[in-house]
């Protein structure tokens, strides 16, 4: 086939956008484009988007969100915590704690001008996951990411690290790239809240080295109109824990893709997500998209999605567990339910196992259903009234994804998220 | 006081006629058993009092201390002092039993204007009433009856309505599925509640529950009405001889 002549999207996305120069990121983000280059962008008849549209990610230009207003104290405050600030994706250096932690060492993407570590490491998980599925918009972000922190774990800081994303500008359009290495048997919690820009396009690479431990909690803001397309690359080594935790309520648009590799023996990796969508007040579209490789022996993966969808609220998940030739005693295990609270939302579901070892444990489970008749009367009868009960039905659904934050006080703090969305949208 | 006049029930969904004009009033402090074969309608009585769905009523009332229950809300009715145990206690997981508790005690003193407690004395009261129930701190911790022993369950009932401090207490079929420790148990904490202002109307198919809690009146239902109404030892006419030849007294074919 000769090359095509017209422009593509994918030159009109190019186009819109300025490719940072220089740095040591600069021979990643070049093979990162010739990546982006070869598959393109998807379009309507790629199999992996067959569920979420991605016109609107694959435009020049964002389509404009406003920013929600509501008086809440914002996700994490309560927290002790070192603070890193974007606003529309700029670096608040005001806003920020110093980048300076016992145990931890931060530097920003856009500042970093030789860093050992990171010159092998950008990008480098986000390329090897590139198969066996292609994933254009992680390709995008790693040419194009404007700025992000670059975090080396050596030992086991005092607090979590919380990257916090306002939203300021109706039109704005940050691509932010996050690299985690933790080395052998360190330690971090990181948070992440805020839906940072109109369209919003991340990638989160995280190393978990021998005996490391990786806890991860985002809350993705509450901005109705909002659009974004996140990834999360992760390989964990032998004995190595990896988990994290997403909070999504509200979003147009929402596609959060996450790809694991249990690359030693002994490795743990759980991933976990609560959506909530309302369509009443705007659209709502959440994909999460996960893909976990057992490479070794002994992984313990788990993958529990659960969304609550009311007023035409569309969930979509895809998840897959590939058990590699010799990841012998893998157990993996992966649910994913939906709750409609009406007849008018949608949940579409892809679980799939792909299984080339013969002593393994995979699960996967899929539902879809109302909220549970027997048990509301069970609590109304108790002096409940309907609507609080009905949120405390929510939340038993949702309980087994929260479980997976390990954290008590961060445990609280997303159920307290929870029940303030569930009383802004009663009836 | 619980009066139900010429209640007629429907199932909402079916031509199906369940309750064919009962007649009941439980005094204040009085306890009533109602005792009766498989598909008489005890359980859609219950049912139809605390205000669940599913059912239609054609005719008639149900008051509590003079109010209309079958026009209140489940959670209205609950505040009004109506409380059901259920046959089948529904298990909430997800949701711990001290928090289901809690929520539904504030609930219910905010309905009646009352201050919510705090968690400081609430914990204390529900740690007092729990231990003469034999229910431990960690089965306040678990979700609401998940992996709970159908004895641990009925106790859990019995510690809601404890906590609830109800003035009419219908206890559905309360002693299925108990053996006999657990129902003495069950049957002791329902005791300590009677206090001379608290209504209870026991439903049961067997007289063995009423061994420990003694009623006052005891009427037998069949075919949707209460056919014949006496003191305890009815229950015992019934233990010694089956519904058959009551049944056959008041002209109704056996097998309903």
């Amino acid at each position: 086939m000769s090359a095509v002549e017209k422009a593509t999207p994918l030159d009109a996305r190019l186009g819109a956008l300025t490719i940072p120069a220089g740095s040591f990121a600069a021979k990643a983000r070049r093979a990162a484009l010739e990546r982006l280059t070869a598959m393109g962008l998807p379009g309507r008849r790629d199999e992996y988007w067959r569920w979420t549209k991605a016109a609107e990610l694959n435009a020049a230009d964002p389509v404009a969100a406003a920013p929600f207003m509501v008086e809440e104290t914002p996700v994490f405050d309560s927290f002790d915590r070192l603070k890193i600030v974007f606003r529309d994706g700029v670096f608040d250096a005001a806003a920020s704690d110093p980048l300076d932690l016992e145990g931890i060492e931060i530097t920003r993407l856009a500042e970093a001008p030789e860093l050992g570590w990171a010159a092998g490491f950008y990008g480098s998980l986000e390329e090897a996951g590139q198969t066996p599925v292609k994933r254009p918009f992680a390709a995008l972000n790693t040419a194009a990411a404007t700025d992000g922190v670059l975090i080396r774990v050596t030992g086991r800081p005092s607090k979590p690290v919380s990257l916090i994303y306002f939203h300021e500008s109706d039109i704005s359009d940050p691509i932010l790239h996050n690299c985690v290495k933790l080395e052998p048997g360190a330690e971090l919690t990181l948070l992440e809240n805020g839906p940072a820009g109109a369209r919003f396009n991340k990638v989160l690479e995280v190393d978990v080295a021998e005996g490391a431990r990786f806890h991860h909690v985002r809350a993705q803001g509450r901005d109705h109109d909002r659009r974004a397309i996140t990834h999360i690359f992760a390989r964990v080594a032998e004995r190595g824990l990896f988990k994290s935790f997403t909070l999504t309520a509200n979003g147009v648009l929402t596609r959060n893709e996450c790809v694991i590799t249990l690359a030693g023996d002994n490795a743990v990796a759980h991933v976990a997500g609560a959506a909530l969508g309302d369509g009443a007040t705007s659209d709502f579209h959440h994909d999460d998209t996960v893909f976990i490789t057992h490479d070794a022996l002994n992984g313990e993966s788990r993958q529990v999605f659960k969304k609550v969808l009311k007023h035409g609220a569309v969930g979509v998940f895809q998840g897959k567990i590939l058990v590699k030739p010799g990841a012998q005693k893998t157990d993996g295990y992966q649910i994913s339910q939906a709750l409609l609270l009406d007849d008018d939302s949608q949940f579409l579901g892809k679980p799939e196992l792909e299984i080339y070892a013969d002593d393994v444990k995979c699960s996967h489970g899929s539902t879809t259903g109302a909220l549970d008749e027997t048990a509301l009367f069970y609590l109304r009868s108790r002096g409940v009234p309907v609507e609080e009960a009905r949120a405390l039905l929510v939340l038993s659904f949702l309980a087994d994804a929260i479980d997976e934050i390990e954290d008590a006080a961060l445990k609280d703090e997303i159920v307290a998220r929870l029940e303030a969305w569930l009383a802004r949208h009663r009836g | 006081m619980l009066e139900i006049k010429n209640l007629h029930v429907k199932l909402e969904e079916q031509d199906k006629v369940i309750l064919k004009g009962v007649n009941l009033t439980v005094e204040t402090g009085k306890v009533h058993a109602i005792m009766g074969p498989n598909g008489s309608g005890k359980s859609t009585l219950s049912y139809v009092l605390s205000g669940r769905d599913g059912y239609e009523v054609t005719d008639g009332s149900a008051l509590l201390d003079g109010e209309e229950l079958l026009e209140m809300e489940p959670e209205a009715r609950a505040a009004a002092g109506l409380f059901l145990a259920f046959q089948y206690p529904v298990e909430i997981p997800g949701v711990g039993n001290m928090t289901f508790l809690r929520t539904a005690v504030n609930a219910q003193r905010k309905a009646r204007g009352q201050e919510e407690l705090s968690a400081g004395e609430f914990l204390k009261v529900v740690r007092e009433k729990a231990k003469t129930l034999k229910i431990d701190a960690e089965m306040l911790k678990r979700p609401v009856n998940v992996g709970f022993s159908g004895g641990e369950k009925k106790r859990n009932e019995i510690l809601q309505m404890a906590m609830l401090e109800p003035t009419m207490c219908i206890l559905d079929e309360t002693d299925s599925g108990l053996d006999v420790d657990a129902m003495r148990l069950v049957a002791d904490g329902v005791n300590a509640l009677r206090d001379g202002k608290r209504s209870f109307l026991v439903i049961t198919h067997y007289q063995r529950l009423l061994d420990h809690i003694k009623p006052d009146v005891v009427h037998i239902m069949a075919d949707g009405r209460i056919i014949q109404t006496g003191g305890p030892e009815l229950a015992l006419v019934v233990e010694q001889n089956g519904y058959a030849e009551i049944l056959k007294a008041h002209g109704i074919a056996e097998a309903v």
